[in-house]
């Protein structure tokens, strides 16, 4: 542990340091609990609604992975396509453009018409809402292939799929793996943007009813559950990272 | 060895454009001559002038516009894989180790490729075995970050060499390497061209560097680039490193630079 005092005591510190400050200006200022519950307050409310924070946290999981692993599937396959051929990027590009621009709160409706309440909507948010960044890092990987390297392949009788399957690919993954990181947090926010609209379970459906209850604490431990398996599916996709693109980082003099 | 092999590389008033109509570009002009087997050649010239558009020409990467480039009496239409390339950023893999960067062109040329999965070791071998032969025999396990300057830029001349290509093109490959490591790879450079027997095309533009390596120099004009000067270099072999210092080579290196840049 070189970096402990950066990777785990600074952050540690901070987070704690801004619990405590929470504490303060909620006695300081007195404020009532309807409007911000105290951190215990929030801390009671997760132990007490326990099974339904950990029933609806495993719902939303469960959508996002779904959501995420769609996404990554169509962002891989339509990257390669892109990157591969400046005919299918220029056929497809305006299109995705366009489709990136529309806020993915107003397909939600759309998407609760066609397959009803429940979780089909949010699973398909979730993959609506990430694969637009994992196209563009994938398609933007493999056009940055140098080329001499091209040159060197293609002088000794490389095909294109050659030069895309030596080359291409495994260059594009550094910039794949950079882009799932940004991925998961936008199908988190999607599958919860959609359970919030139109669901049966899941957080954002769980602080919905919450909220209609005047149950603030529970709003506020449906928040803090949102972060906590925010950070874990962060954390998780930076390991994945690290794990298989270990040599852009080496290679930058980072890792 | 000089000029006496057989013909190898002909062209024969070969000129070459890039782009159509109002953009087309005149890289090389009437390019004509004969690189035989074996015989070392230097091309220098004025930056711009298409000393790589040459290169790209002779290694089927860029079709001739007019006259007749062919290799071994055939007409060259589109790569051969005779030909092995390295240039002067290595552009090695960095996700490979030295070894598996330098059996990278095995696994697109026939007929290794489809013997790779059954020979991998025996490639393996002769990999590791070409990199032990400019010295980076303790390096062949190490990625390409862990590698000097100039150990990737042999490592990029092993990539080049492993299919053993009938010519080795550099261009400009120890262009961003310092004075010293420069001149190890000249000497790494000759000894390869030595003992191999290959035919070498450099292109380059440090003029001591071509008359240290070169049995023929040829100077190009500013683009489109022609041939103004094909300068033969008798200075005996195995040249010495000791040579560079002496009155005939300087009186060469001086020749060539008096035919740069004023036509
Ligand atoms: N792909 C291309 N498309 C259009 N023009 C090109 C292309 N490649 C090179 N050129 C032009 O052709 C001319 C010759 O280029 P080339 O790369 O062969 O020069 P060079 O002699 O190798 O130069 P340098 O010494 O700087 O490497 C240049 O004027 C360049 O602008
Ligand atoms: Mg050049």
């Amino acid at each position: 542990m070189k970096h402990w005092k950066e990777n785990i005591l600074a952050p540690l510190a901070f987070t704690v340091a801004l619990i405590v400050l929470w504490d303060i200006a909620c006695v300081l200022f007195g404020l009532p609990a309807t409007v911000l519950p105290t951190p215990s307050a929030v801390a009671k409310a997760l132990v007490q609604y326990w099974p339904a924070v950990w029933t609806n946290s495993l719902q939303t999981l469960m959508t996002t992975l779904l959501g995420f692993g769609l996404a990554i599937v169509f962002g891989l396959i339509l990257g390669v396509a892109i990157g591969w051929s400046k005919l299918i990027y220029g056929a497809l590009y305006p299109v995705m453009i366009a489709f990136n621009a529309v806020p993915k709160v107003a397909v939600v409706p759309i998407l609760i018409i066609w397959f009803g309440i429940g979780t089909i909507p949010a699973i398909f948010t979730a993959f609506l809402i990430s694969f637009f960044p994992i196209v563009v890092n994938v398609a933007t990987g493999l056009a940055t292939t140098e080329p001499e390297l091209q040159d060197v392949l293609r002088a000794l009788g490389a095909s294109k799929l050659d030069v895309v399957r030596k080359v291409g690919i495994p260059r594009s993954m550094p910039y794949f793996f950079g882009s799932l990181k940004v991925a998961i947090t936008l199908a988190f926010v999607g599958s919860v943007v959609s359970e919030t609209i139109g669901a049966n379970s899941g957080l954002g459906k769980m602080m919905l009813d919450a909220q209609a209850g005047f149950n603030v604490e529970l709003v506020f431990a449906g928040v803090a559950a949102l972060a906590i398996l925010g950070i874990a599916l962060y954390a998780l996709t930076a390991l994945v990272e690290k794990r298989f693109t270990g040599w852009a980082f080496r290679a930058e003099g980072i890792g | 060895m000089m000029n006496a092999g057989e013909s190898l590389v002909v062209l024969d008033h070969v000129s070459m454009t890039y782009g159509h109509g109002k953009h087309a570009v005149k890289a090389v002009d009437d390019l004509t001559l004969t690189i035989h087997k074996g015989e070392f050649i230097a091309v220098v010239g004025p930056s711009g002038c298409g000393k790589s558009s040459m290169m790209k020409l002779i290694s089927g990467l860029k079709p001739t516009s007019e006259g007749v480039l062919s290799i071994e009496g055939k007409r060259v239409t589109g790569p051969i894989n005779k030909v092995g390339m390295a240039f002067q950023a290595a552009n090695l893999l960095p996700w490979r180790t030295a070894v598996d960067n330098v059996l990278l062109p095995l696994e697109i040329v026939e007929p290794h490729r489809s013997r790779m999965g059954r020979e991998k070791a025996a490639y393996r071998h002769k990999a590791r075995a070409l990199l032990a032969s400019v010295g980076l025999g303790e390096f062949t396990e190490k990625f390409p970050w862990q590698l000097s300057g100039g150990m990737q830029q042999r490592t990029s001349i092993c990539r080049a060499l492993i299919h053993e290509p009938e010519i080795l093109m550099l261009d400009e490959p120890f262009g961003a390497l310092d004075a010293f490591t420069r001149e190890e790879l000249w000497c790494m450079t000759r000894d390869i061209h030595q003992s191999r027997g290959v035919t070498a095309m450099l292109v380059t533009h440090d003029l001591r560097e071509a008359v240290f390596l070169a049995d023929t120099v040829y100077v190009m004009s500013d683009r489109p680039g022609k041939i103004v000067k094909v300068q033969t270099i008798n200075l005996p072999r195995p040249r010495d490193l000791e040579i560079t210092y002496e009155k005939p080579f300087q009186d060469l290196v001086h020749e060539l630079r008096s035919h740069i840049g004023k036509h």
